[in-house]
Formats: structure tokens, sequence, C-alpha cells
């Protein structure tokens, strides 16, 4: 067996984003900070997808991850960038705790729209909310770090400097629970999940701790990216974010941790031209490379990449 | 009283209009496990189609009264297209794929279709109130009401029970149910499965496009329509259970009074209602009203 080199290779890459936070220029490390941030929320569809779940519905808890960074904005006039960005997860893991008793008897797309229908009524909620500011949402409060304000250049490096970090620690967990037993049972659930059942597991559970999972990362993702946009509004929860997850799920495929945030920076880096070159058919190009993906590329960029590496290890000696 | 009046008939007027549109997507679920995100682009090219075709057909001042049926044939016709087109040409190499892709493949081709209407019609708003002007109001207990909209009843109840009478007393229809209820077993007597999935669908895509038509003169017909309408029929599909027309009826009649009776009395709750009165059927029935619970597989 080849030795396993995700931990290693996300040290590096954190390592190289630090550097891009910390030199690269201003626009750069924005489109940095929103890829990281969606990265986040994927690499949580990840982890259902793994066990053939495909959650519509992850725009509820990215938008219950920003909307706590305002709320708390709001009531406690904090806005602490460490103080939030930890906050936020904990409040979406909690409501996918609760929904998750619910969703967790679902499955195929079932499971899908039902995750969508609980985003839509957030959304119908805080569309109704005018003391949240209806459909224009409110604006965010500057992150504020340990110490005096830097200046708005340096909080947008240092909030990407932040946001690369969690990123890493979100990888090299999810990828020390998809080595574990637990998450090796994805795989069998997709399969058979009888079966699963028979050898003595929850598969009811297993989708539950899946599904918490998710849910922390898409609120951290959401809480990253309020405070890097410095607003935030109803559009957060709306089933067509939720879509756009999904969409870079299946580009960044299901290989490895590392996928979901190489996924996120093609997809930012896609609209980034589409939006220049087409501005009318982004959608049309959205829809046009999901269905090439199915169809030709199933396993998403990564697989690519294995591709082009797995050569290279029969070569070499183990 | 005025307002339990009101909640009774905009309840109504409401369920037709979600039954004309849920009716499609249940049809096409029930006979090929398809759910078709692309249905909002359906009702989305009805409505449009209609919306301009009226609008030509008035400005070239012929009888008003026709303008009825050149609505419904505009919508008919661009449901037939797209239907058959896409059935055709894309989505019969899916079939046998996991249920989950071939979900994505209706959400890819529903936001390529977004932009073909952009393309098409422009991000304008088209208003295509005659139609609705035409009929003028009737009072219904001291409320003022379009006869437009309550004649959208009569027009969802006679296509329903239409649909419903094609399917359980007509032979094609029963060879219909047959495949809804064993796709292998009615290879095995004959049928033509493959044809049955290409009218169904053409059937759900003509019905989706007659939904938006019927709509496109009380609304006005605009880019996004489409996503909202999806959730929306989703949502009355599975309070009723997927699959089924009695349940899309069911489930139309149960979300179009909770609407109603939302907007009515607690206005916060108009937009969330019906989504939260899905989650409430499924904690207590997850099949739905009407829906058969599927049997897990070994």
């Amino acid at each position: 067996m080849s030795r396993d080199r995700t931990l290693p290779g996300l040290a590096v890459a954190t390592l190289v984003l630090l550097g891009v936070a910390a030199a690269a220029p201003g626009w750069m490390v924005f489109t940095l900070v929103v890829s990281l941030a969606q990265g986040l929320v994927v690499l949580g569809l990840m982890v259902l997808w793994r066990a053939g779940l495909m959650s519509f519905g992850q725009s509820l808890y990215y938008a219950v991850g920003g909307y706590t960074v305002g709320l708390i904005n709001i009531q406690f006039g904090l806005s602490n960038a460490l103080l939030l960005v930890l906050a936020a997860p904990a409040v979406a893991g909690l409501l996918a705790f609760l929904l998750g008793f619910l969703l967790a008897r679902y499955r195929d797309i079932f499971f899908s729209m039902l995750t969508l229908a609980f985003a839509m009524i957030l959304y119908g909620v805080l569309v109704k909310s005018s003391t949240l500011g209806s459909t224009d949402g409110f604006s965010i409060l500057t992150p504020s770090f340990l110490g005096p304000h830097p200046g708005p250049d340096a909080t947008q490096r240092l909030l990407t400097g932040l946001a690369a970090l969690i990123a890493l620690l979100a990888a090299a967990l999810v990828h020390r629970y998809l080595k574990s037993t637990a998450g090796h049972l994805a795989t069998a659930i997709r399969d058979n999940e009888i079966r699963v059942e028979y050898l003595g597991y929850s598969v009811h559970r297993a989708i539950h701790v899946k599904y918490v999972l998710a849910g922390i990362l898409a609120g951290a993702g959401g809480a990253i990216v309020a405070m890097a946009i410095g607003h935030i509004d109803p559009e957060m929860a709306y089933w067509t974010t939720a879509g756009e997850f999904v969409f870079v799920a299946i580009l960044a495929g299901a290989g490895s941790v590392a996928a979901p945030f190489l996924g996120a920076i093609l997809f930012v880096v896609l609209r980034t031209y589409a939006a220049q070159y087409t501005p009318h058919l982004w959608h049309m190009v959205l829809g046009g490379t999901l269905l090439l993906f199915i169809v030709f590329l199933p396993d998403g960029v990564w697989s690519l990449f294995e591709r082009a590496c797995r050569p290279l290890k029969r070569r070499a000696p183990s | 009283m005025t307002t339990t009046v009101a909640i009774l008939v905009d309840g109504a007027v409401y369920a037709s209009w979600l039954f004309l549109v849920a009716l499609g997507l249940t049809l096409t679920f029930g006979v090929m496990k398809i759910l078709n995100i692309a249905h909002g682009s359906f009702y989305a090219i009805g409505a449009y189609a209609a919306a301009s075709a009226v609008g030509a057909y008035v400005q070239a001042g012929l009888s008003p009264a026709g303008g009825y049926l050149v609505m419904a044939g505009a919508a008919a016709i661009a449901g037939v297209v797209v239907g058959y087109g896409l059935e055709r040409g894309l989505l019969r190499f899916m079939y046998g794929r996991d249920a989950v892709l071939v979900l994505l493949v209706t959400y890819a081709v529903f936001l390529i279709l977004d932009d073909v209407m952009l393309l098409i019609w422009g991000a304008n708003p088209y208003i295509a109130y005659q139609p609705d002007m035409l009929l003028g109001t009737s009072t219904v207990f001291t409320l003022p009401y379009p006869n437009y909209d309550l004649s959208l009843i009569a027009v969802a109840a006679v296509i329903g029970s239409g649909l419903w009478w094609a399917l359980s007393r007509t032979r094609r229809g029963k060879m219909l149910l047959t495949v809804i209820h064993d796709r292998e077993m009615s290879t095995f007597l004959g049928i033509d499965v493959a044809k049955v999935f290409t009218v169904t669908f053409t059937l759900g895509a003509v019905l989706g496009a007659l939904g938006g038509a019927l709509t496109a003169p009380i609304i006005s017909v605009q880019p996004g329509i489409g996503a909202e309408v999806i959730v929306l029929a989703f949502a009355v599909v599975v309070i009723g259970g997927m699959g089924s027309i009695v349940g899309a009826a069911v489930g139309s009649l149960a979300a179009g009074f909770a609407h109603a009776a939302a907007v009515h009395l607690f206005p916060q709750a108009e937009l969330f209602v019906i989504y939260a009165l899905m989650s409430l059927v499924l904690i207590v029935r997850p099949q739905g009203l009407f829906g058969q619970a599927q049997p897990r597989k070994i």
C-alpha cells in the first residue's frame, strides 16, 4: 500500500495559501478567502456524497453561519473573528443535530429535496424578518483580531490566513474521520445499507454524524464569507446558492479532502472569467459544465490528478 | 366571516395553481422515477410563450376571445418541443443511472434553460394582462374576485380529472399505470417502456408549460419564476405522496389553504408555511399522504 501523503500535502498547501494571503494582490486574497469558505461547505457535502447522499440545502447552514455572525454583531457588539468563526459552526452544528433526527431517515432524492425544503424555510423566515433587513440583509462589522484594528487591507489578509488555517484543520480532521471505521462505512452505506446493519453498525447514526459534520463545515464557511464580504442577505439561504455548492462538489470529486478546495478555487475563477466574457450566459456555462462532468468525468477534477499520479506510484518501489 | 371567505376562495385559487404545476412533476416522477428540476423551466417557458403569443395576438387586433386558445396552444407547442427534445436528446441516456445523478442532470438542464430563456425573451418582464381583464370580476360575499382566478379552479379540476380518467379508464392509460407499478414486468407484457417514457415526459412538460401559461396573465413574467415554482411544486408533491395524482390534488389543497390562512392570519409565515406543512407531514408519514412506502433493497 502506498503511503498516505495527504497530511504533508495539506500542510504544504496551507503554507502556500498563507503566503498568498500575506503577499498577493488584494483581489487575489479576496478570491482566495471566498474559495476557502466555499471549499469548507463543499468538504461537508463530500462527506455526505461519499455515502450517496447529496444535500441540496447546505445553503441553510451557510446562511445560519452568516447570520450568527451578524446577530452576534448586533446583540453583543462583538466582532472578534476568532470568536465568530467558532460560534457560527457551533450554532449550525446544533441545528444540523436537531434536523438530523428527521433527515437521517431519508435517502436518495428525498434527502436532497428535504434538505432543500429546510433551506427554503429559513429563506422564507429571513425574507419576512424586517428587523434583519428582509431581502436587503444587513452589513457585518469589520472583523477584529486580538489587539487594535489593523486597517482594511490587513484585516482581509488576516481573515484569509485564518480561513486557510481553519481549512487545514477541517481537512485534516475530515481526513482522519474518513480513514476511521465510521468514515469507511460511507461506501458500504451507499452500496447496501442493510448489510451494514447486519455488521452491527447503525446506518441511521452514521448518516446523522455525517450530516452534523456537513452542517458545522457549512456554518464555518458562511461565517468566513460573511466577514470577508461584510454583508449578509437571505440569498445565502436560497436553493440556488445550495445548487452552486452541489456544482462544486461534482466538479471537484470526492477523491480527497483537498478536492473541495481545489474545486472551489476553480469555480471562483470560472465564475470570474464567465462574468467577464459571457455575462449573460453564466448559468449556461454552469449547467453545461455540470452536464459534461456528469457524463465524462463523474469522479471530478481530482480523478484527473490521481490518474496523473498513478504511473509514478507504480514505478516507485514501495 | 369575510376573512373565512377570503381564506377559502384564495386557498382554492392558490391550490388550483399549485395543482396545475405539480401535476406534471408527479406524473414524471411516478412513471420514470425522475425528479425533474427542469420542470420549473417548463413552467417558465410556458409562461413566456403564452405571454409573447398573447401580446402578438392582441397587437394583431383579432377577436379577444381567441386569445385563450392562442395562450394554451403556444404553451403546448413549447412544452412538446422542449420536453420531447430533452427526453430524446439527453435524458434517455441517463436511465438506469443513480437517481441523484439524474436529479443533477435535470438541475444542469434547468440552469441551461434559464439562460436560453434570457437569450430568447431578454431580461425585461412580459405582462399579458388582457386574458385576465377580459373576464371581469365577480363578488363573492362582498369580496371582489377576478373571474380569471375563479376559472383557474375549474380549469385545474377539468385537467386533473381528465388526466385521472385517461390514466384509469383508457387502455393506454392503464398501460402507463402498469409501468408505474412494475417496469420490468410491463416490458415482459410487451409494453414499449421507452415509448411510454417519451410520452410521459413530453406530457409532463406540456402540463408544466400549461401551468405557466395559465399563470402568465396574473403575474409579470420575468427571469427567476421557474426557480420559485419548482421548489413549491416539489413540496406539494411530497405532501401528497410522490407519483400519485390524487396525492397531488390533496397536497395542493392542503398547501393552498395553509398558504391562504397564513397570508390572512399570520403574514410572517407566508413564504414558508408550505415547507413547514411538508416537514410536518413527513414526520408523521414519511412517504406522504398518498404515497406507498418503498421496501428497502437487500
